[in-house]
């Protein structure tokens, strides 16, 4: 069974549909990217997943489970932890306090403060700084530490790249790497293509709100994605605008 | 002789101004809500106290009544009143767009706090009368320690005490529990704090039962050394709030400090002009405005 | 609360439907206005003729009421600013009255509009002071000024100390005179405070005015002198009431340090300008109006009046924030301060703020 199961989903900003009937599934331990250029709905999507903006239908379900009306901080609880764009870290905190709200859920398993400073040695030293002082890098390593405190039954990572040295981000997603090796079911929003298919098992591909590309990750042609990801139709692929 | 009583007056009624800004401040340090209901609070408080030993309760055993009771109203005051309000400018206690501007949210709960206010000043009128009236103490508030040619107030020491200690315990709670790490964490970001499993709501809930619990205890000292009113809670709204600008947003340990510069100003003034202590204790929270508009004590991040 | 085009060309466009069309007001606005006046010409021509002095001199109140209600809600609705301090200048307006009438010799018309000035002059210097403060703590701060305004007035003993002072302006003049004189001043002043509100509203000042209230940091990146608005705001509305301040003391005929600044002279204005409808011309009329009938409906019921207002005022801010006239607007716009767009086609869609 998968962990979690998307189906039909819907998200409006008022008069806009954002998320236009998208449907996905994560299976146990896979790690699936979704793709698309600005404005996509793939941060939309992110937050109906993450209970931050509740969609206006579909169902989510979580091992079987329906999540999909329960607000952002019961999600957390039941194991849908998300690493959200611009990082979020608190300012006032210290690193080692912003790491340990990962621990408020209560939520047992493998993560804990050791593994994460193991992982980020850079974190470990900074760990009685404010999180206000700290780089983007710096944020984006302790926002990852934070939500894997959480034990994630599924991680979402929103946009890790955004506004980031390209030294840096490949950095990052080494760590990613390493935890989805670890068994963690990971969804990632990824800009960066390269990126994205270094840590991802499939790729899906959203343009306006809808899914336009389903594909393993695995000798996936680059200029495929890109195609879809701004809608160029070639050949047999469906017209996205279509429909 | 005069001028050194007046000076430890004035430090010991800065224990009482301490205690009475310290749930303002937590209040807005957690929220941005200022609530101007603070003062009427704890002169009901005072009431509800007074009514208790009235009925032949003794104090002690009235304060441990009226003080979780408070708690309890603080919670329901913030889940029932506050939190719709600052719901209503689409800002704070929910989840998402935490980053939204600041500024005109302020005006619901500032405008709820204000009803409350007015709505529970003459409520207390008209249950209580506009009477003054004082909670007994059994001699308490009129006994003294010689201090060479002084004689300290027990009272007043007992109160700087209390505030002393509420203020060591409260800093304690934020720094070193899990709760008040919430706490902070929720006061910088609410919608990052939901993402980590953190209900704002509830929190908010929390920090006011917490804030109402202070300012209950600050409310029952005020009665024992003071005569009290139902128009009183206005004076005790701008002596907490001075207490807090004074001493430097965001810093409790400052609220003291602003609370004893308070209590001197005005027992020094009263000393020079028996009419003018609560305006000389204006007049000096006026003249830091202009000249440290940060208070003594401010904070370069705020809690 | 903002009209969604508040920032929109001020002029409709000439122009054919190359761009969309932007109107303010409509014939909602005429009809109305034409009602507008039409109670104006009653009140000045018909009502003094057929009601008795106490009913003028209650009337008097409920345009000094409109006058606080409107001049708050400049600040509030307009500025963006809570105070709950307007009760200095309504004092600093009833002294000024009286002193100006009674010790310089001033004609009283024209010692109520100094009055006013007064009230501008004192607010200016003080803008600086509790502009230090911001949001709820600007609320706070302004009414420890008002405090001191008012310990300072019982310091002095030419202003009567604790007791006030009484107006011997009108000795010797016929009291249906004069109630006759208050009433039809106060009413051309109210006229003019509403008016003159509206004008600055409508004008350029006014739009960055609500630039400011909507998002302070964007207005002033648009360039918008933000502080040089909200300062102009905060004497502007002090001056109104100080002006209300006067007319209270000319017809109650003094003031005392405790009632000219009390508090609930604040308390009203919020009632007001909350229940009628915070950021519109409209809703302070409407709430004044509506506090001055329940003022005389629930005056038996003694304290708990204010009881049922405080609540009244809490329960409209969480159940109905726009007011009793936000209820009613969109229908009807007496004074037109928003305009309203018509696109042109549906598919001149706005761009999607989605997926970031």
């Amino acid at each position: 069974m998968s962990v979690l199961e998307v189906t039909g989903l819907e998200v409006r900003y008022g008069d806009l549909t954002a998320v236009d009937g998208v449907a996905l599934s994560l299976a146990e331990g896979e790690t699936l990217a979704v793709l698309g250029a600005n404005g996509a709905g793939k941060s939309t999507l992110l937050a109906a997943l993450a209970g931050t903006h509740l969609p206006t239908s579909g169902t989510v379900l979580l091992d079987g489970e329906p999540v999909t009306r329960l607000p952002a901080h019961r999600r957390v609880r039941r194991g849908i932890v998300l690493v959200p764009e611009g990082r979020r870290i608190f300012g006032s905190l210290t690193v080692e306090e912003n790491l340990l709200m990962g621990r408020f859920p209560k939520r047992a398993g493998p993560w804990h403060l050791r593994a994460v400073y193991d992982m980020f040695p850079l974190v470990a030293e900074m760990k009685d700084r404010r999180g206000s002082v700290l780089s983007g890098g710096q944020q984006q390593a302790v926002a990852i530490g934070r939500a894997l405190l959480a034990n994630p039954r599924v991680l979402l990572l929103d946009e890790v790249s955004l506004g980031l040295a390209p030294t840096v981000v490949t950095q990052l997603y080494d760590a990613v790497r390493r935890i989805t090796a670890e068994g963690t079911t990971v969804l990632v929003v990824e800009q960066d293509l390269d990126q994205a298919l270094r840590v991802a098992d499939r790729v899906q591909c959203l343009l306006g709100g809808r899914t336009v590309l389903e594909a393993q990750a695995a000798g996936l042609d680059r200029d495929t994605v890109a195609d879809a990801y701004f809608g160029i139709t070639r050949g047999s692929r469906t017209d996205p605008t279509e429909a | 002789m005069d001028w050194l009583n007046a000076g430890v007056q004035g430090v010991l009624l800065g224990g009482q101004y301490a205690l009475l800004a310290c749930g303002l401040s937590l209040i807005f340090g957690v929220m941005r809500i200022v609530n101007l209901a603070h003062g009427v609070l704890a002169v009901l408080a005072a009431y509800l106290s007074l009514v208790l030993v009235e009925q032949g309760l003794p104090l002690w055993l009235a304060v441990v009544v009226v003080v979780p009771v408070f708690a309890a109203l603080g919670y329901a005051v913030q889940r029932g009143l506050f939190n719709p309000a600052l719901a209503q400018v689409g800002g704070g206690a929910r989840g998402g767009s935490g980053g939204g501007s600041r500024g005109a949210g302020e005006l619901a709960p500032l405008l709820v706090s204000f009803g409350v206010a007015v709505a529970l000043t003459n409520l207390l009128q008209v249950v209580f009368s506009a009477d003054t009236r004082k909670i007994p103490t059994g001699g308490l508030a009129s006994a003294g320690l010689p201090l060479g040619d002084l004689s300290v107030g027990v009272l007043p020491l007992i109160t700087l005490a209390v505030a002393v200690a509420v203020i060591a315990a409260v800093q304690l709670f934020l720094a070193r529990t899990a709760t008040g790490r919430a706490m902070r964490a929720v006061a910088d970001d609410a919608g990052a704090a939901a993402m980590m499993g953190v209900d704002p709501k509830h929190m908010y809930a929390v920090a006011t039962a917490l804030a109402f619990a202070t300012l209950a205890l600050a409310g029952v000292f005020v009665g024992m050394s003071t005569q009290f009113s139902s128009g009183y809670g206005d004076l005790v709204l701008l002596f907490a709030f001075e207490a807090v600008i004074i001493g430097g947003l965001g810093s409790l340990w400052g609220t003291l400090a602003g609370g004893v510069v308070l209590g001197l100003a005005q027992t020094i003034g009263a000393q020079i002009d028996p009419q003018s202590g609560v305006l000389a204790g204006h007049l000096v929270f006026l003249a830091v405005l202009v000249v440290r508009p940060g208070g003594l004590m401010p904070r370069s991040v705020p809690a | 609360m903002s009209g969604p085009a508040a920032v929109a060309p001020s002029t409709p466009p000439a122009t054919p439907p190359t761009a969309p069309t932007v109107t303010r007001g409509g014939r909602g606005s005429w009809v109305g206005g034409g009602a507008m006046l039409l109670v104006v010409v009653l009140l000045a021509a018909v009502v003094p003729y057929a009601v008795t002095l106490g009913a003028l001199s209650s009337l008097v109140m409920l345009f000094a009421l409109v006058i606080l209600g409107t001049t708050w809600n400049l600040l509030a609705g307009y500025g963006g600013m809570v105070s709950v301090g307007q009760q200095a200048y309504v004092g600093v307006g009833g002294y000024a009255l009286i002193q100006l009438a009674d010790a310089v010799g001033a004609p009283p018309w024209a010692a109520v509009l100094a009055a006013g000035l007064v009230g501008a002059a004192i607010a200016l210097p003080t803008s600086y002071l509790v502009f230090r403060l911001a949001g709820g703590y600007f609320a706070i701060g302004t009414w420890v000024v008002a405090e001191v305004f008012r310990l300072v007035t019982m310091q002095i003993d030419g202003l009567g100390g604790g007791t006030g002072l009484s107006l011997s302006a009108f000795r010797g003049t016929d009291r249906v005179e004069r109630v006759a004189f208050v009433y039809w001043f106060a009413l051309a002043l109210m006229v003019a405070v509403v008016l003159g509100t509206y004008l600055l509203m409508r004008s350029r000042v006014g739009l960055g005015l609500t630039a400011i209230r909507d998002d302070r940091v964007a207005a002033s990146s648009l360039g918008v002198a933000v502080d040089r608005g909200r300062r102009l705001v905060y004497v502007a509305g002090s001056a109104g009431a100080a002006l209300a301040g006067a007319l209270i003391a000319l017809s109650t005929l003094g003031v005392t340090p405790g009632s000219i600044y009390s508090v609930n002279w604040t308390a009203a204005m919020i009632f007001i300008v909350v229940v009628g409808g915070i950021g519109t011309i409209e809703g302070p009329i409407v709430g004044a109006v509506l506090y001055w009938v329940l003022q005389q409906a629930l005056a038996p019921l003694g304290t708990w009046y204010l009881v049922v207002l405080g609540a009244v005022a809490v329960a409209v801010v969480l159940l109905a924030p726009r007011g009793l006239w936000g209820l009613a607007a969109g229908r009807y716009q007496l004074f037109p301060t928003t305009h309203h767009v018509r696109p042109l086609a549906a598919s001149a869609t706005v761009a999607p703020r989605t997926g970031r």
